[in-house]
């Protein structure tokens, strides 16, 4: 029955339309790497639904060779979910931005999450609204200067994936659009989990917001910036290795010390400690090194899985239109 | 034209026959008055009445003990002849408390039946319903016939065997009052018997206890001296056609209606709605029907709800979402999105009394102008309404045949009345039914997501899922000839006209309007649409029992309208449109047909009594003859 899957390369996976983001836009690479990720995931390509809302970002689908629907601002979360419940078959990626997937958007994402849906969510974060013309977004830096925000914004922002934690979310990750192997890597894993998988991707816009991840993204500057965390690997950067993050106790906290001399209070990452996720999710910089990877998963029954248990329970009965037309009280004339 | 009532001047117990009554409970919305109408109903069926019933809830879910805001009352017309209103005054009225006297006492018809729980008139009790002196024992019912009863006694002496608190006895007060209205109508108690088995099947005490009152309050009408012209009314039975029959309120036969419109289409529907009064029973029954090709959903808000429809008819089921107007206005953005991306989606909205939070218990037909107009952008969406609770089943069918063959959303318009309101259904023959089986598009070759029906107009429907059928729709204008994001100007022009024809087109496929009552042409004609179909069809009966030239006519396809409605509107002298809202109908007809209708309105929450119908008939023939 299971028909090998015909073999298929990122060509199969590009669309016929011509690509409309400004040049040096980051989703070119985010688009890259997954057109190039979707024949590794070996899943039918008929099977892959791309749905997005409004936004630069929310663009990613008329370029994918797949299914796609590209929506109304910020709904994509409820719609991939109507998608996912329609036919579970499927998988089902969701392509928001910082403005689509947390400002108009933001009451859906929270459901999605913590109803934990079956979905792939990745959202591109610039920290700005493109599409629009750049005016400050709910992740934009407070000060931020845009054109509805001439003197600053004055908004705090909100972190994605502390929100997504806060939400219940099973599946939190974060990578950065040019950086196509972690970026391949932590997308994969997002599609291997079962239930919500969130994924924040740091996007530049080189139009509206450039440069805001220059520390992250920098070759120069990134070992002492960012920090890539893995599942039971000690928590280490810096150019040659020699940092580290440790947890001060006295103050459940987050703390920098060399490696050199504090070998065993070098944190190990665990991505089923959900209080650990927190403060790595929140960790920033000048002070910190933001952390890139797989920050939180947990195993957890998935909307969908336990909706089609139910619906298999309620099919085990007898259906019959004309049964359910005579039920209850009837009475027949002559 | 102005509101006014005649009185119909029917005192139905006073007939030498009585062949209809109006009877209404009304008691404090803890005191199972819905419970007792539900079961009143049922013997009233099974006794070969024809009926009509209305639910009156009041908004608090438990207002405090005795207040009048806190009356729930339940209302049934049943007759020998065909019954399709609640009834404009009432011939009895049981009153549980002072409250519930003094919101329904000026609706009992003069020398009608007045029964009182006097053991409820305590003086704090008097206070909350702001009466200064008792009025069983002053002159305020003296036009009326009286029967006072300390039910709360009786029902304590009649419970007493089986040891429940003061406050579980009490609460059988409603079955007690209800074998008295039975014997007063000779219903047979034994179904209600049953049912309170099945209620109460873990409480045999609360079961034997409410059964024991039932039996009692027979009992008592059957003892007691009772005052003169109090006595046993035998209803003859209505003459109905044969077959075998049901009550159903509206909700319950839109449900079953969207469960035979899946079952007809052959398609899995994806029902995703957001609770709000008075449309969430909907929602209700068909999470409990999903042995059928229904899945249900609630989801976070309304706009989730209509997405999430979307999203499945995207993925080739049937989205539906169901709400009442402020959610409708919600869905808006959504329901231009199906349009634009051309998908099948039925919207149902159970409208409430507006605008915003407005009367949610109420019924009014104030969203005809969002049905028809509410969206942003050239928008066109097929319209139908509902008219009668039985007819919420046929329109649910037909929902969902219009918007699977047309590929495009559908508004189907209840109300709160017709959700509630319950009547006599004779069921329809399944296997009869006319299938209209969705085929969802599977030719890989030269497939285009623009590609569609020539006839129709409607566009494919590719599932994801199937091998080849690769594509990418969304909300960007779209190019007629590839369906790839396209700004030209041309382009737009023609996928606009595109989406108006299509809608156009469907006037072909919908049934031509016909006069439901009376001739095709002549003086009047009484145009109605939704709810407004009982009062309005039992006016323009007794006005051409009168002589009157005056037809009946019903709309249920708003938009688009049938192709011969202007014409056969143009044959008559006058039209009037009787609407619960300012006037929305009648200004699409105006418009469309350039004909002079008259418009007669009423937003009171309240649906139209016979009378007022009457009152406007008479006046435009009295105007008429003037010209
Ligand atoms: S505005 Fe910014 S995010 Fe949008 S396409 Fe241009 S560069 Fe990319």
């Amino acid at each position: 029955m299971n028909k090998p899957l015909p073999t298929l390369t990122l060509k199969d996976f590009a669309s016929d339309q011509e690509v409309r983001w400004c040049p040096g836009c980051g989703d070119y690479a985010i688009l890259k790497t997954l057109q190039k990720l979707m024949p590794e995931l070996d899943r039918p390509r008929e099977n892959q639904v791309f749905v997005s809302g409004i936004g630069c970002s929310s663009r990613f689908p008329y370029y994918m060779n797949t299914f796609g629907f590209h929506t109304i601002h910020g709904r994509a979360p409820a719609i991939a979910t109507g998608v996912k419940l329609a036919n579970p078959e499927l998988d089902v990626w969701v392509i928001t931005g910082d403005g689509d997937g947390f400002s108009i958007g933001g009451n859906h994402m929270l459901h999605v999450l913590r109803r934990n849906v079956d979905l792939q969510i990745l959202l591109f974060n610039n920290e700005i609204y493109g599409l629009t013309k750049g005016q400050y977004s709910p992740t934009s830096q407070p000060g931020t200067r845009s054109p509805s925000s001439p003197m600053g914004s004055v908004d705090a922002p909100l972190s994605p994936c502390l929100v997504a934690l806060g939400a219940g979310a099973t599946f939190i990750a974060r990578s950065i659009d040019t950086e196509a192997k972690h970026l391949s890597g932590v997308v994969a894993d997002s599609h291997a989990h079962k239930g919500a998988a969130f994924v924040e991707i740091l996007q530049n816009c080189p139009i509206y917001n450039d440069g805001v991840f220059e520390q992250v993204k920098d070759k120069k500057l990134a070992p002492d910036f960012r920090v890539e965390v893995e599942h039971g690997e000690p928590i280490i950067f810096g150019k040659d290795r020699e940092k580290a993050i440790t947890l001060d106790r006295e103050s459940l906290s987050l703390k920098v010390i060399e490696v050199a001399g504090n070998e065993e209070r070098v944190l190990v990452h665990d991505q089923h400690n959900k209080v650990l996720a927190q403060l790595l999710a929140a960790m920033s910089g000048p002070e910190f090194p933001v952390a890139v990877g797989v920050i939180y998963r947990e195993v957890k029954p998935s909307f969908i899985d336990d909706s089609m248990n139910q619906l298999g329970l309620a099919r085990d009965k007898a259906a019959s239109l004309e049964a359910l037309l005579y039920s209850g009280h009837t009475w027949t004339v002559k | 034209m102005d509101l006014a009532e005649e009185e119909l001047n029917e005192h139905h117990l006073d007939e030498n026959r009585v062949v209809d009554v109006v009877v209404r409970f009304a008691g404090d919305s803890g005191d199972g008055m819905q419970l007792t109408g539900a079961n009143f109903t049922q013997a009233t069926a099974l006794y070969g009445n024809d009926l009509s019933t209305f639910p009156d809830f009041p908004a608090e879910i438990r207002a405090p003990v005795g207040a009048t805001f806190g009356v729930s009352a339940f209302q049934i017309y049943f007759g020998a002849e065909d019954v399709t209103t609640a009834g404009d005054a009432l011939d009895v009225l049981v009153a549980m408390n002072p409250a519930a006297l003094v919101t329904n006492i000026a609706n009992l018809v003069d020398s009608g039946l007045v029964i009182v729980d006097s053991g409820a008139f305590t003086a704090k009790n008097l206070a909350k319903a702001r009466y200064d002196s008792n009025p069983l024992e002053d002159n305020t019912l003296d036009a009326y016939r009286v029967l006072s009863i300390d039910i709360s006694q009786q029902v304590l002496n009649a419970v007493e065997p089986f040891g429940l608190s003061h406050k579980d006895a009490l609460r059988c007060k409603n079955m007690w009052t209800l074998g008295l209205v039975m014997w007063l109508f000779d219903r047979d108690r034994q179904p209600t018997i049953e049912n309170l088995k099945k209620k109460f099947a873990g409480k045999p005490d609360i079961a034997n206890a409410n059964i024991a009152a039932l039996n009692a309050g027979h009992a008592y009408g059957e003892t007691a001296e009772l005052p003169a012209g109090i006595h046993v009314y035998k209803i003859p039975k209505a003459k109905v056609a044969p077959g075998t029959y049901r009550n159903i309120t509206g909700t319950t036969a839109l449900a079953w209606g969207l469960i035979a419109g899946s079952e007809l289409a052959q398609i899995d529907i994806l029902f995703a709605s957001y609770p709000i009064t008075p449309a969430s029973n909907l929602l209700h029954e068909l999470s409990n029907r999903r042995e059928f090709r229904i899945n249900t959903f609630q989801a976070e808000d309304e706009i989730a709800a209509v997405c999430a429809a979307i999203g499945a008819s995207f993925a080739g089921s049937l989205g539906v979402t169901s709400s009442a107007g402020p959610g409708i206005a919600l869905k808006a953005e959504g329901i231009a999105l199906a349009a634009a991306a051309e998908l099948p989606l039925v919207v149902v909205n159970t409208q409430r009394g507006g605008p915003s939070t407005g009367l949610p218990t109420k019924t009014e037909q104030s969203d005809l102008n969002m049905a028809m107009f509410g969206r942003h952008g050239d928008t066109p969406i097929p319209v139908i309404a509902s008219s009668t609770s039985t007819d919420c089943f046929d329109v649910a069918v037909e929902a969902v045949r219009l918007a699977t063959k047309y590929m495009t959303p559908v508004m189907l318009l209840s109300d709160g009345y017709l959700a509630n309101a319950a009547e006599p259904w004779q069921i329809p023959d399944v296997a009869a039914m006319q299938g209209f089986p969705v085929q969802h598009h599977s030719e890989i070759e030269g497939f285009k997501p623009s590609l569609r029906n020539a006839e129709t107009l409607a566009r494919v429907w590719p599932k994801p899922g199937t091998a080849g059928l690769e594509h990418r729709i969304g909300g960007i204008e779209r190019s007629y000839e590839t369906g790839d994001i396209s700004y030209d100007p041309a382009n737009h022009q023609k996928m606009t006209d595109l989406r108006k024809n299509k809608v156009d087109g469907i006037a072909k496929d919908i049934p031509l309007q016909e006069v439901c009552l009376g001739n095709d042409s002549g003086k009047l004609a009484v145009v109605g649409w939704g709810s407004t179909f009982g009062a309005i069809h039992q006016a323009v009966k007794r006005c051409r029992e009168e002589g009157l030239d005056v037809s009946h006519i019903q709309i249920r396809y708003l938009a688009p309208f049938p192709a011969n409605l202007g014409e056969l509107l143009s044959g008559f002298d006058a039209v009037l449109v009787p609407e619960m809202n300012t006037g929305q109908l009648v200004r699409l007809l105006r418009s469309e047909f350039l004909i002079d209708a008259d418009a007669l309105n009423k937003v009171a929450g309240q649906p139209f009594k016979i009378g007022e119908v009457i009152a406007a008939i008479h006046e435009k023939f009295a105007d008429m003859q003037q010209l």
